[in-house]
């Protein structure tokens, strides 16, 4: 552990004062009142934002009228299967494969890493791109890096992509991009999303004037939010005034870290090495410019150009039953709760999963199954 | 591992022959009448890895854990201890000596003894380094279960939660953590017998240490057996900065982690603020709090009352660290 790392962690503490929790917490309850309509229902799009919502127990605190519905925030729940057939074709060829630790459980049309992994292959859990460069350069081998993740985790294959990284090694790119799906998510017709809470770490790098356009079109206002339980609610209690209002407008309420231009060498960075692409998202839909693919000047360290992957070797099986139950996707786009789905809980748990939202410790239904479900416990008292 | 034991090791004992606290009980140890009084008595295996870690070593930790069982049934008087140790060959035998010393030390804390013992050597490889077996009897008047709650009673803690699994964890891989992690593990009959006479005849209901799985496992234990629910306040829950600040940089929480010198009382609400000024009154009391209530709803399960918001507090899934105690 770094130095000074421990007492970083001491002062990000403050933001953690229950006091002035309460108070916005009141605040949330008037304005929902004042708009008056049943439910207001707003929509984020990051696992960060519902792990912190979950771990607070800020639920609990929401006025009943006011739907706070988590979008498609979780890179591993929403890389497609195709994808992540790529990846476990290969690894059946013998390549070594580094990922990151929830994306070996996913399974793809048949598979997942994992149980390739148990029949012999190479695969290694890596906390960052770093370490899989690392690791490339301790074989003679070829190592393909299995990247997922949004714009916040390319930024940090395209740095490592442009610093020449061994010829041993490669990137098999899921990475996706979210503003384009707030778009899809906005123009959905069941999910009726007055307002979104965007992520403060993704608009560090985008900046927020990136949301500008997009609320021109669409007149839906953005709040751009940090993850401390305070900085959620205070971002809850801005959109809900700026609904109130009427507003169309993007609202910065994470300024320690955000600014309107965002890190320009990091979006320098990343455009350079990447390319929007259109592309299904798992139990969405397709995207277009959703997803992030290597440019054709880093055709050399792109894995689908090095290698002929045949995904249709895997094709001639049928799903696995419970499979067809799985509503990941209504989950991800906001229209079903997990409690909805017959298979949480019971058949679909963190040990055995079915779907990928019961993987991904950014998942919805991980989540809700962690932290107790979604129980009401607004009338709780301690005696 | 508690569905293991229920599963594998408690089949087959489920009638209990006994009048009293048996397997099937799943206790922190067994009760059995014996004339006006019980007679308790408990073993434990230690395994830990490293064997000597801040705060302690696998010795105290022997001594500590069993003295703590017995003192969690209620009986705080410690009859009598056996140790049985396996030894790798090739083990250091100053490091033999130095657990030897510890165990001596621990056991004068305590005020008990060891009576008598067995010691075999395995080969090279067979295992890792040393491991330890002790067994504890003791008597008592009252036997202390720890699924005596009921609504309305107020659920105790004797001090800082977290600190052993932290210590542990940060020794085990080299976390250069500043600030000083230490393990808790100390005997706490001392305690408990204070806390026990505080509380007169009936005022200490239930029991429990919150060894492997921390505060959240015994927490669902002790509110599963005894079908209340367990309201916990967080931000009462005492924990050291630093047990606070790693856990949050490493994903881990506090109420999930290990604890060796820690107790948690149930206790009546008329007898709560007296037990509480008692524990406070003992060096290893000091940071005692209450932190919760017993609620008729919810039966068997604990809700955390964050300070923001209210959620379920789950179990710990698996074990975040092998080998531990």
């Amino acid at each position: 552990m770094l130095p000074g790392q421990l007492d970083e962690a001491v002062k990000q503490l403050k933001f953690r004062d229950p006091g002035k929790a309460r108070e916005l917490a009141g605040a949330l309850s008037r304005l929902t009142q004042q708009i008056g309509r049943s439910p207001v229902s707003v929509m984020h799009v990051c696992g960060s934002h519902e792990q912190a919502i979950a771990k607070f127990g800020l639920r609990s605190t929401f006025p009943r009228d006011l739907n706070v519905i988590m979008g498609p925030g979780c890179p591993v729940c929403i890389t497609d299967t195709p994808e992540i057939d790529e990846a476990v074709v290969l690894a059946g060829q013998g390549i070594h494969v580094a990922t990151y630790g929830d994306m070996v459980r996913v399974r793809g049309t048949v598979k997942s890493l994992g149980d390739v992994q148990a029949e012999g292959a190479k695969i290694h859990v890596v906390y960052s791109v770093v370490q899989a460069v690392e690791l490339a350069r301790q074989m003679t081998e070829e190592l393909v890096f299995f990247a997922s993740g949004f714009e916040t985790t390319a930024v940090a294959t395209a740095a490592v992509i442009l610093k020449d990284p061994p010829n041993n090694f490669s990137v098999l790119s899921a990475h996706k991009y979210i503003p384009p799906v707030m778009e899809i998510v906005a123009e959905m017709p069941e999910t009726k999303v007055e307002g979104f809470l965007a992520a403060g770490h993704a608009a560090t790098i985008t900046g927020w004037e990136i949301f500008e356009p997009f609320v021109e079109r669409h007149g839906i206002p953005v709040v751009v939010a940090g993850f401390e339980p305070l900085d959620i609610l205070s971002g809850l209690v801005k959109l809900l005034e700026v609904i109130r209002d009427g507003q169309k407008r993007v609202v910065n309420m994470f300024p320690r870290c955000v600014t309107r231009a965002g890190n320009l060498m990091a979006q320098e960075q990343l455009w350079k090495v990447f390319r929007p692409v259109g592309g299904r998202w798992r139990g969405i839909a397709h995207v277009p410019n959703g997803n992030l693919r290597l440019r054709d000047e880093w055709s050399h360290l792109d894995t689908r150009k090095r290698f002929r992957i045949d995904v249709s070797t895997l094709w001639d099986y049928a799903p696995p039953a419970l499979v067809q139950d799985c509503i990941c996707g209504d989950i991800m786009a906001g229209i079903s709760s997990p409690t909805q789905c017959k298979l949480f809980g019971g058949d679909c748990v963190p040990e055995t999963p079915v779907g990928a939202c019961m993987v991904s410790s950014e998942g919805t239904c991980k989540i809700w199954y962690q932290y107790g479900g979604h129980p009401d416990l607004r009338g709780v008292a301690a005696c | 591992m508690r569905s293991l034991i229920q599963q594998v090791f408690a089949v087959g004992f489920s009638a209990a022959p006994i009048d009293g606290i048996g397997l099937s009980a799943m206790d922190d140890g067994a009760a059995l009448p014996l004339g006006d009084q019980w007679l308790v008595i408990t073993t434990d295996s230690h395994v830990v890895q490293p064997i000597f870690f801040p705060g302690g070593d696998i010795g105290r930790l022997a001594v500590a854990g069993t003295v703590n069982d017995l003192a969690m049934m209620g009986a705080t008087e410690v009859l009598a201890l056996t140790n049985a140790i396996i030894i790798e060959e090739g083990f250091s035998r100053a490091d033999l000596e130095r657990i030897q010393r510890s165990i001596q030390e621990t056991c004068r804390e305590a005020g008990a003894t060891v009576v008598t013992g067995d010691t075999k050597v395995m080969g090279k490889g067979e295992l890792d380094g040393v491991v330890l077996n002790t067994t504890g009897v003791g008597l008592t008047k009252r036997p202390v279960p720890d699924n005596g709650l009921r609504p309305g009673d107020r659920i105790l803690v004797t001090g800082t939660m977290g600190d052993h699994g932290l210590a542990i964890m940060a020794s085990r891989h080299r976390l250069e953590l500043d600030g000083d992690l230490r393990s808790d593990v100390a005997p706490l009959n001392q305690l408990i017998r204070i806390a026990l006479e505080a509380g007169g005849e009936h005022g200490v209901v239930a029991m429990k240490d919150p060894t492997r799985g921390g505060l959240a496992s015994a927490l669902h234990e002790m509110a599963e057996k005894s079908g209340v629910g367990i309201v916990l306040e967080e931000l009462k829950v005492p924990t050291s900065p630093v047990v606070r600040a790693a856990g949050e940089l490493l994903g881990i929480d506090p109420l999930h982690i290990a604890n060796e010198g820690k107790a948690i009382l149930g206790v009546r609400p008329d007898s709560a603020d007296r037990v509480l000024a008692a524990l406070r009154e003992h060096p290893l009391g000091l940071r005692a709090e209450i932190i919760g209530s017993c609620i008729p709803d919810h039966q068997g399960s604990v809700i955390l009352d964050t300070g923001f918001g209210k959620r379920l507090l789950s179990e710990p899934e698996g074990e975040p660290l092998p080998r531990i105690c």
